[in-house]
């Protein structure tokens, strides 16, 4: 058989039917559901007189609308409570297995899956959300749907798609210390642009990438979807292998080893051809924040924030003054001088074990400045439970951080925590579009180490200004 | 859906690149479980500005939206397709798209008219200077014109796309009609069902 990439492989394993001139009809083996792009799909199949297919390949959490105050205050606002209403409703009408506020195992979306891991190398994954890219740092096809195609997994657990490009990103080298899994997407989405991944699906390689760990590579993947892919992938190894065994929903003993011997052979062959290539050295990344209003708008930690004459395309120059002006920054100022408001560690791209520990490290018996309120919002229940048997919780509150209770947050405000206008922010989450956390909010995205330190300095710091 | 053939109606140019999603419409506007009701929440951050083309006397009404390269990138809610089209936006022209956008819209019905760059400044050009005229979204013979001025060109869809705006199909229905081959699949799959793994209260059973 020709030499197949990874996708290729996922692809051809998932085919249900390929009828000419039409797309390719693919099955879906997990579908995540939460509660903001479910409550018309599921209108929609009871209008049709229609069921859910495969409850038993359903997986529905309450993530995105959830406040993170203790779980004994009611939900305060009355559109958000009912929506969560319609989730418990709707899951329990068509028998799915819900993780409401509050439960054990709930959490964002993308995090819970892989902490149960139900999230496995080989799989098709979706969900009505654009950062399912995170599942593919386990060798999985997964990417986000709209609300039509919720309705049409539901009820038929396939998709019709036309089949991606591939394209290879390989970062050759070490990471230098000090750079993240955030300032590893950071650059690659910075060198892609927001259009550059459109109609591919990435598979991330090279040093660099092998030797992140799951939690690294999940924030790797998870911020493809800002470059324009679809979905991203990292090949299965022995990272993969050993992060999944032991989770509820991976199999035990002889049946496990059976298992990893079937999900190592989720790799691309040797000689498999991408459609498109891009190669940076991994000695050439520094730590990363960004300055603009769309993610592909970096600048070095050390840098100083750009001007339109940098720019010679009249489209990116204007979109650099309008950046500029909504940011309320002026060109030259140094990163590093830049105060800000809120710092938000949370979000399905840095709110895993690892990241918490990251900005323990630099937070541990520090102060926050008192110019800053920071947010500390654990990805999920599990990770909460473990952060706080680790200690983390009492770092964070010893430090002046909130510690809170899980869900998507400050990440897009739909819930209480939200920016004032003109109130600007150091986020560890994936988007700084205007308005994305709080109307007239000013985002800038970073690694939970660099926002760990920028709460103390109250102004973007690394972490190395901190602990020095 | 409804059958989409020939779009026809005045233009608005927004003249902005990356829009994307947030922008589109807010995430406030996302707690709703309706499928309707969107449109005023439509650019809803800009709206407030008299000076935000929306706002323009001239352009009220207008079905067809003009916009810069990669419109509707980020975020996968189906919402900004339903806020578009709720406020009357029936087709978009844009050099580049955010992909899941353009498949949400092909699954309303909102027609997605991807043009070069150049193409779409020419347009823009147009009517801006005349907001009045008239443009022709024509799906079935791919072209998008301006009758008025005899500007006039062609884009292209995926076939599939095609079909179903024409026809109006529903994308369920058409698979459904295949539940052969998907039992089929189902028999050979490896999929590992959830069932059993989490008792009834979705705790995990050991
Ligand atoms: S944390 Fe943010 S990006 Fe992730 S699923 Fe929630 S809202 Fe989306």
């Amino acid at each position: 058989m020709a030499p197949r990439t990874l996708y290729e492989k996922i692809w051809g394993e998932h085919v249900v039917a390929s009828p000419e001139g039409e797309p390719t009809l693919i099955y879906i083996d997990l579908h995540l559901v939460h509660e903001v792009t479910s409550p018309q799909a599921f209108d929609g199949l009871r209008l049709n007189h229609r069921t859910v297919r495969r409850p038993d390949l359903t997986l529905a959490t309450a993530d995105h609308n959830v406040p993170t105050d203790p779980i004994s205050t009611p939900v305060h606002d009355p559109v958000s409570r009912r929506q969560l209403e319609a989730l418990d409703e709707n899951c329990k009408e068509f028998g799915i297995t819900l993780f409401p506020r509050g439960h054990e195992n709930q959490g964002i979306v993308h995090i819970i899956g892989p902490e149960l891991g139900v999230t496995q190398p080989g799989m098709t994954i979706v969900c009505g959300d654009s950062h399912t890219s995170t599942h593919g740092a386990f060798g999985a096809l997964a990417f986000g749907i709209g609300t039509s195609e919720v309705e049409h997994v539901l009820a038929t657990q396939t998709l019709p798609q036309q089949q991606a490009k591939t394209m290879a990103v390989t970062i050759e080298g070490p990471a230098p210390v000090g750079v993240s899994a955030k300032d590893l997407v950071l650059a690659i989405v910075a060198r892609l642009g927001t259009g550059g991944g459109a109609g591919y699906v990435i598979e991330y390689r090279g040093e660099a990438i092998r030797d992140l760990s799951m939690e690294g590579r999940m924030t790797v993947c998870n911020m493809s979807i800002e470059a324009g892919a679809r979905a991203g992938l990292i090949a299965v190894d022995d990272t993969t292998i050993d992060y999944l065994r032991g989770r509820p929903g991976v199999p035990e003993g002889e049946e496990f080893d059976e298992a990893a011997t079937r999900w190592r052979t989720f790799v691309s062959d040797d000689d498999a051809v991408f459609d498109a290539e891009l190669t940076l050295r991994a000695a050439d990344l520094v730590p990363s924040v960004t300055w603009g209003t769309n993610p592909a708008q970096v600048v070095a930690l050390d840098g100083i924030i750009p001007s339109p004459a940098d720019f010679t395309d009249p489209d990116q120059r204007n979109a650099t003054e309008r950046s500029l002006e909504y940011m309320g920054l002026e060109p030259g100022t140094a990163v590093r001088s830049i105060p800000v408001d809120v710092v938000f560690i949370g979000s399905c791209t840095n709110a895993r074990i690892e990241d918490l520990r990251a900005a323990a490290v630099v937070a541990n018996g520090r102060r926050v400045a008192g110019t800053v309120r920071a947010l500390v919002v654990p990805g999920s229940h599990r990770v909460k439970k473990q952060a706080e048997e680790e200690g983390l919780d009492a770092i964070f509150r010893a430090a002046g951080f909130e510690w809170r209770e899980p869900g998507c947050s400050m990440c897009l405000g739909m819930n209480p925590d939200q920016l004032k206008p003109g109130q600007r922010s150091a986020s560890t989450s994936n988007r700084n579009f205007e308005g994305r956390q709080g109307r007239g909010g000013r985002t800038h995205l970073v690694s939970p180490a660099i926002a760990a330190a920028t709460a103390i300095k109250g102004r973007f710091a690394s972490p190395d200004e901190v602990l020095a | 859906m409804k059958p989409v053939r020939v779009i026809e109606g005045r233009a608005v140019p927004l003249e902005r690149s990356d829009v994307d999603t947030d922008q589109i419409i807010p995430s406030d506007w996302l707690k709703r479980v309706e499928r309707t009701g969107f449109g005023r929440g439509l650019f809803s951050e800009w709206r407030d500005d008299p000076e935000f083309v929306l706002n323009q006397p001239n352009y009220v009404g207008a079905t067809i939206l003009v916009a810069g390269p990669r419109f509707g990138t980020g975020s996968s809610r189906e919402h900004a397709v339903w806020a578009l089209m709720d406020f009357g936006f029936q087709a978009v022209v844009a050099p580049s798209f955010g992909d899941i956008f353009r498949n949400n819209s092909s699954k309303q019905g909102l027609v997605i008219v991807e043009l070069p760059a150049a193409d779409v400044e020419q347009l823009t050009r147009l009517v801006k200077d005349d907001p009045s005229l008239l443009v022709v979204v024509d799906v079935d013979h791919l072209r998008v014109e301006v009758p008025e001025t005899g500007w006039q060109r062609t884009f292209t869809l995926d076939p599939m796309t095609r079909e179903r705006l024409l026809n109006g199909w529903d994308d369920i229905g058409l698979t459904m009609r295949r539940g052969a081959a998907i039992a089929a699949y189902e028999e050979t799959s490896v999929a590992p069902s959830l069932h059993g793994l989490f008792d009834a209260e979705g705790h995990v059973v050991h």
